[in-house]
């Protein structure tokens, strides 16, 4: 009984720990190319879900259709945020960087309040919501989409940054700026590309997991300090070792919030921060100087 | 091919070059020579468009490029071996000579070409095709600094800026570097700005130099006029020349 409890726990963990992982994956690619935390990560994870529901609703596409729109969508949100907020400023200390995120985020949660409104909505499953048992536990096919879906970005997340030009580019940038420019990389593009595909993971992350927990205008808050804390666990790798991290974070979280108390959910995830923070600041898996790609 | 008339460069308040004025001709080396602090990269570096002048022109091939940034500087065909070597360390060595080719890449250049470059970097430094897939930062700092100009020789520059590729290397080492130089200059034509504190081998290497004191160039001439310079032997040439010291 208590077996299947547990795997229950771990299951629904995985699942909710992956949105976490590639949330903290966008968190690190702009980490690496630009030095700062974007706190405005959790806001494209939020438009990623209720842009889905506008084109699915408002426009009436089909889920197949209204799921690149709103990817588009928040690609272009995240370009518009890197050429309006970030690129013009005059002196980008990392200081002033971040405050800007922070000011972006309120922004753009403060738009989607006035265009959706305060209420929470509902995005229909992919494929359905009979639930699957395995072992005595069950899970919707909806967790199966957010765990293939997961894996997918990780492979293509690893082909990009060691297998092509552009992807190389980015890690020679991530690793030193001045170096990169010297050989002919446009570092600014390079910027803002990073600020395109995160906001592209992020956007992935918030409509996969819509169906499962309902999105509204405001849950980028914590959505995006979960995965900020993954990132955080990851060492800022913007590899499989950030999506390790969520999936850790997933499962202690929800065991957590089943066997102790479910009112203890949130705090367990800034307890690990605050752990990580203290004892190993370079990541679980990282050594002294990690290497950050 | 390259003229610099009058430029000055700040860092903040402080003001790194003084109306420095030089030149260099197609397929020539030319090297800068003086004490640390003389402004030898920040020439470099403003050639290359990271520290930009403050006044003055840059002309290359005929062009005005005093005001452009590092990528469209390489794009023009310039390319900068920095000071330090400045590898990226956690790629492998042959991801650092394709990332050198990034602009040909970009321009949709054959992958042959580049390609056959990459091998042409394998025969100048054969130590690099043995680390092919070693990372760059597990390297000895001589066979990063191989690697550092292997990679500004994959863009295919007309000109290469070279930022004391000596720089705490062994003596042997430091041969091996400066043997490949001469090589490229025989081999390839390519134009070579160097900048050294070795100023023996640099002058050995180099057709022309300049000598920068606090900013200014205080001396320029002919390789040979200035290793028999007084002025120059005493200051760079160091303590072999016991005529002008234990005078």
């Amino acid at each position: 009984m208590l077996f299947d409890q547990i795997l229950q726990y771990c299951l629904s963990g995985l699942s909710t720990g992956a949105i976490y992982g590639l949330i903290g994956v966008g968190f690190s690619i702009i980490f690496n190319a630009t030095g700062i935390i974007n706190f405005a990560q959790g806001e494209f994870v939020m438009l990623g879900g209720m842009l889905t529901l506008l084109f699915l609703e408002t426009l009436a596409l089909p889920l197949w259709a209204a799921i690149p729109c709103a990817i588009a969508a928040s690609m272009v949100a995240g370009l518009l945020f890197e050429r309006l907020a970030i690129r013009p400023l005059r002196q980008p200390t990392p200081i002033n960087l971040v405050i800007i995120t922070i000011g972006g985020s309120i922004l753009i949660r403060g738009l989607a309040m006035l265009a959706w409104g305060k209420d929470t909505h509902a995005l229909p499953p992919f494929s359905g919501n009979d639930p699957i048992s395995i072992l005595g536990a069950t899970i919707l096919p909806q967790h199966i989409w957010i765990l293939v879906v997961t894996v997918f970005i990780v492979a293509v997340n690893r082909f990009y940054f060691y297998h092509t030009i552009s992807g190389k580019a980015m890690r020679a940038c991530a690793y030193n700026r001045r170096a990169a420019g010297l050989v002919g990389i446009d570092v600014r593009r390079m910027v803002l590309f990073s600020f395109v595909i995160s906001s592209a993971l992020g956007s992935i992350a918030g409509l996969i997991v819509a169906p499962l927990t309902m999105t509204s205008y405001d849950v980028g808050i914590m959505l995006g300090l979960k995965g900020f804390c993954a990132a955080i666990i990851g060492g800022m790798s913007s590899g499989i070792a950030t999506v390790i991290g969520g999936l850790l974070l997933g499962i202690l979280e929800s065991l957590g919030a089943g066997l102790i108390s479910s009112g203890y959910k949130d705090a367990i995830a800034f307890i690990i921060l605050l752990l990580i923070l203290v004892i190993r600041p370079q990541g679980l898996f990282g050594k002294a100087e990690s290497e950050r790609v | 091919m390259l003229r610099l008339k009058n430029i000055n460069t700040c860092y903040g308040k402080v003001q790194a070059l003084k109306n420095i004025s030089l030149h260099l001709a197609e397929g020539e080396i030319v090297t800068l020579i003086g004490a640390n602090g003389a402004g030898k990269t920040t020439i470099l570096n403003t050639i290359s468009g990271v520290t930009p002048a403050a006044a003055g022109e840059v002309v290359f091939s005929k062009q005005q490029v005093a005001s452009f940034p590092p990528d469209q500087i390489v794009k023009l065909g310039i390319s900068q071996v920095p000071e330090g070597r400045q590898v990226f360390k956690p790629l492998s060595v042959e991801d650092n000579l394709e990332l050198g080719a990034y602009l040909r890449y970009r321009s949709r250049e054959g992958k042959s070409a580049i390609h056959a470059d990459l091998e042409r970097m394998y025969t100048l430094f054969p130590r690099l095709k043995e680390r092919r897939k070693q990372l760059a930062g597990t390297m000895s700092g001589g066979e990063q600094q191989m690697l550092a100009i292997g990679r500004a020789l994959m863009a295919k520059p007309k000109l290469l800026l070279l930022d004391e590729p000596s720089m705490g290397l062994a003596p042997l080492v430091v041969q091996e570097i400066f043997r490949v130089l001469n090589q490229l200059r025989s081999e390839s034509g390519v134009t070579i700005l160097l900048v050294e504190q070795n100023a023996k081998a640099a002058l050995k290497l180099a057709d022309r130099g300049y000598v920068l004191e606090t900013g200014k160039v205080i001396l320029e001439g002919s390789a040979n006029e200035l290793m028999e310079n007084a002025e120059v032997k005493r200051a760079y040439l160091g303590k072999d020349k016991k005529e002008i010291w234990e005078r």
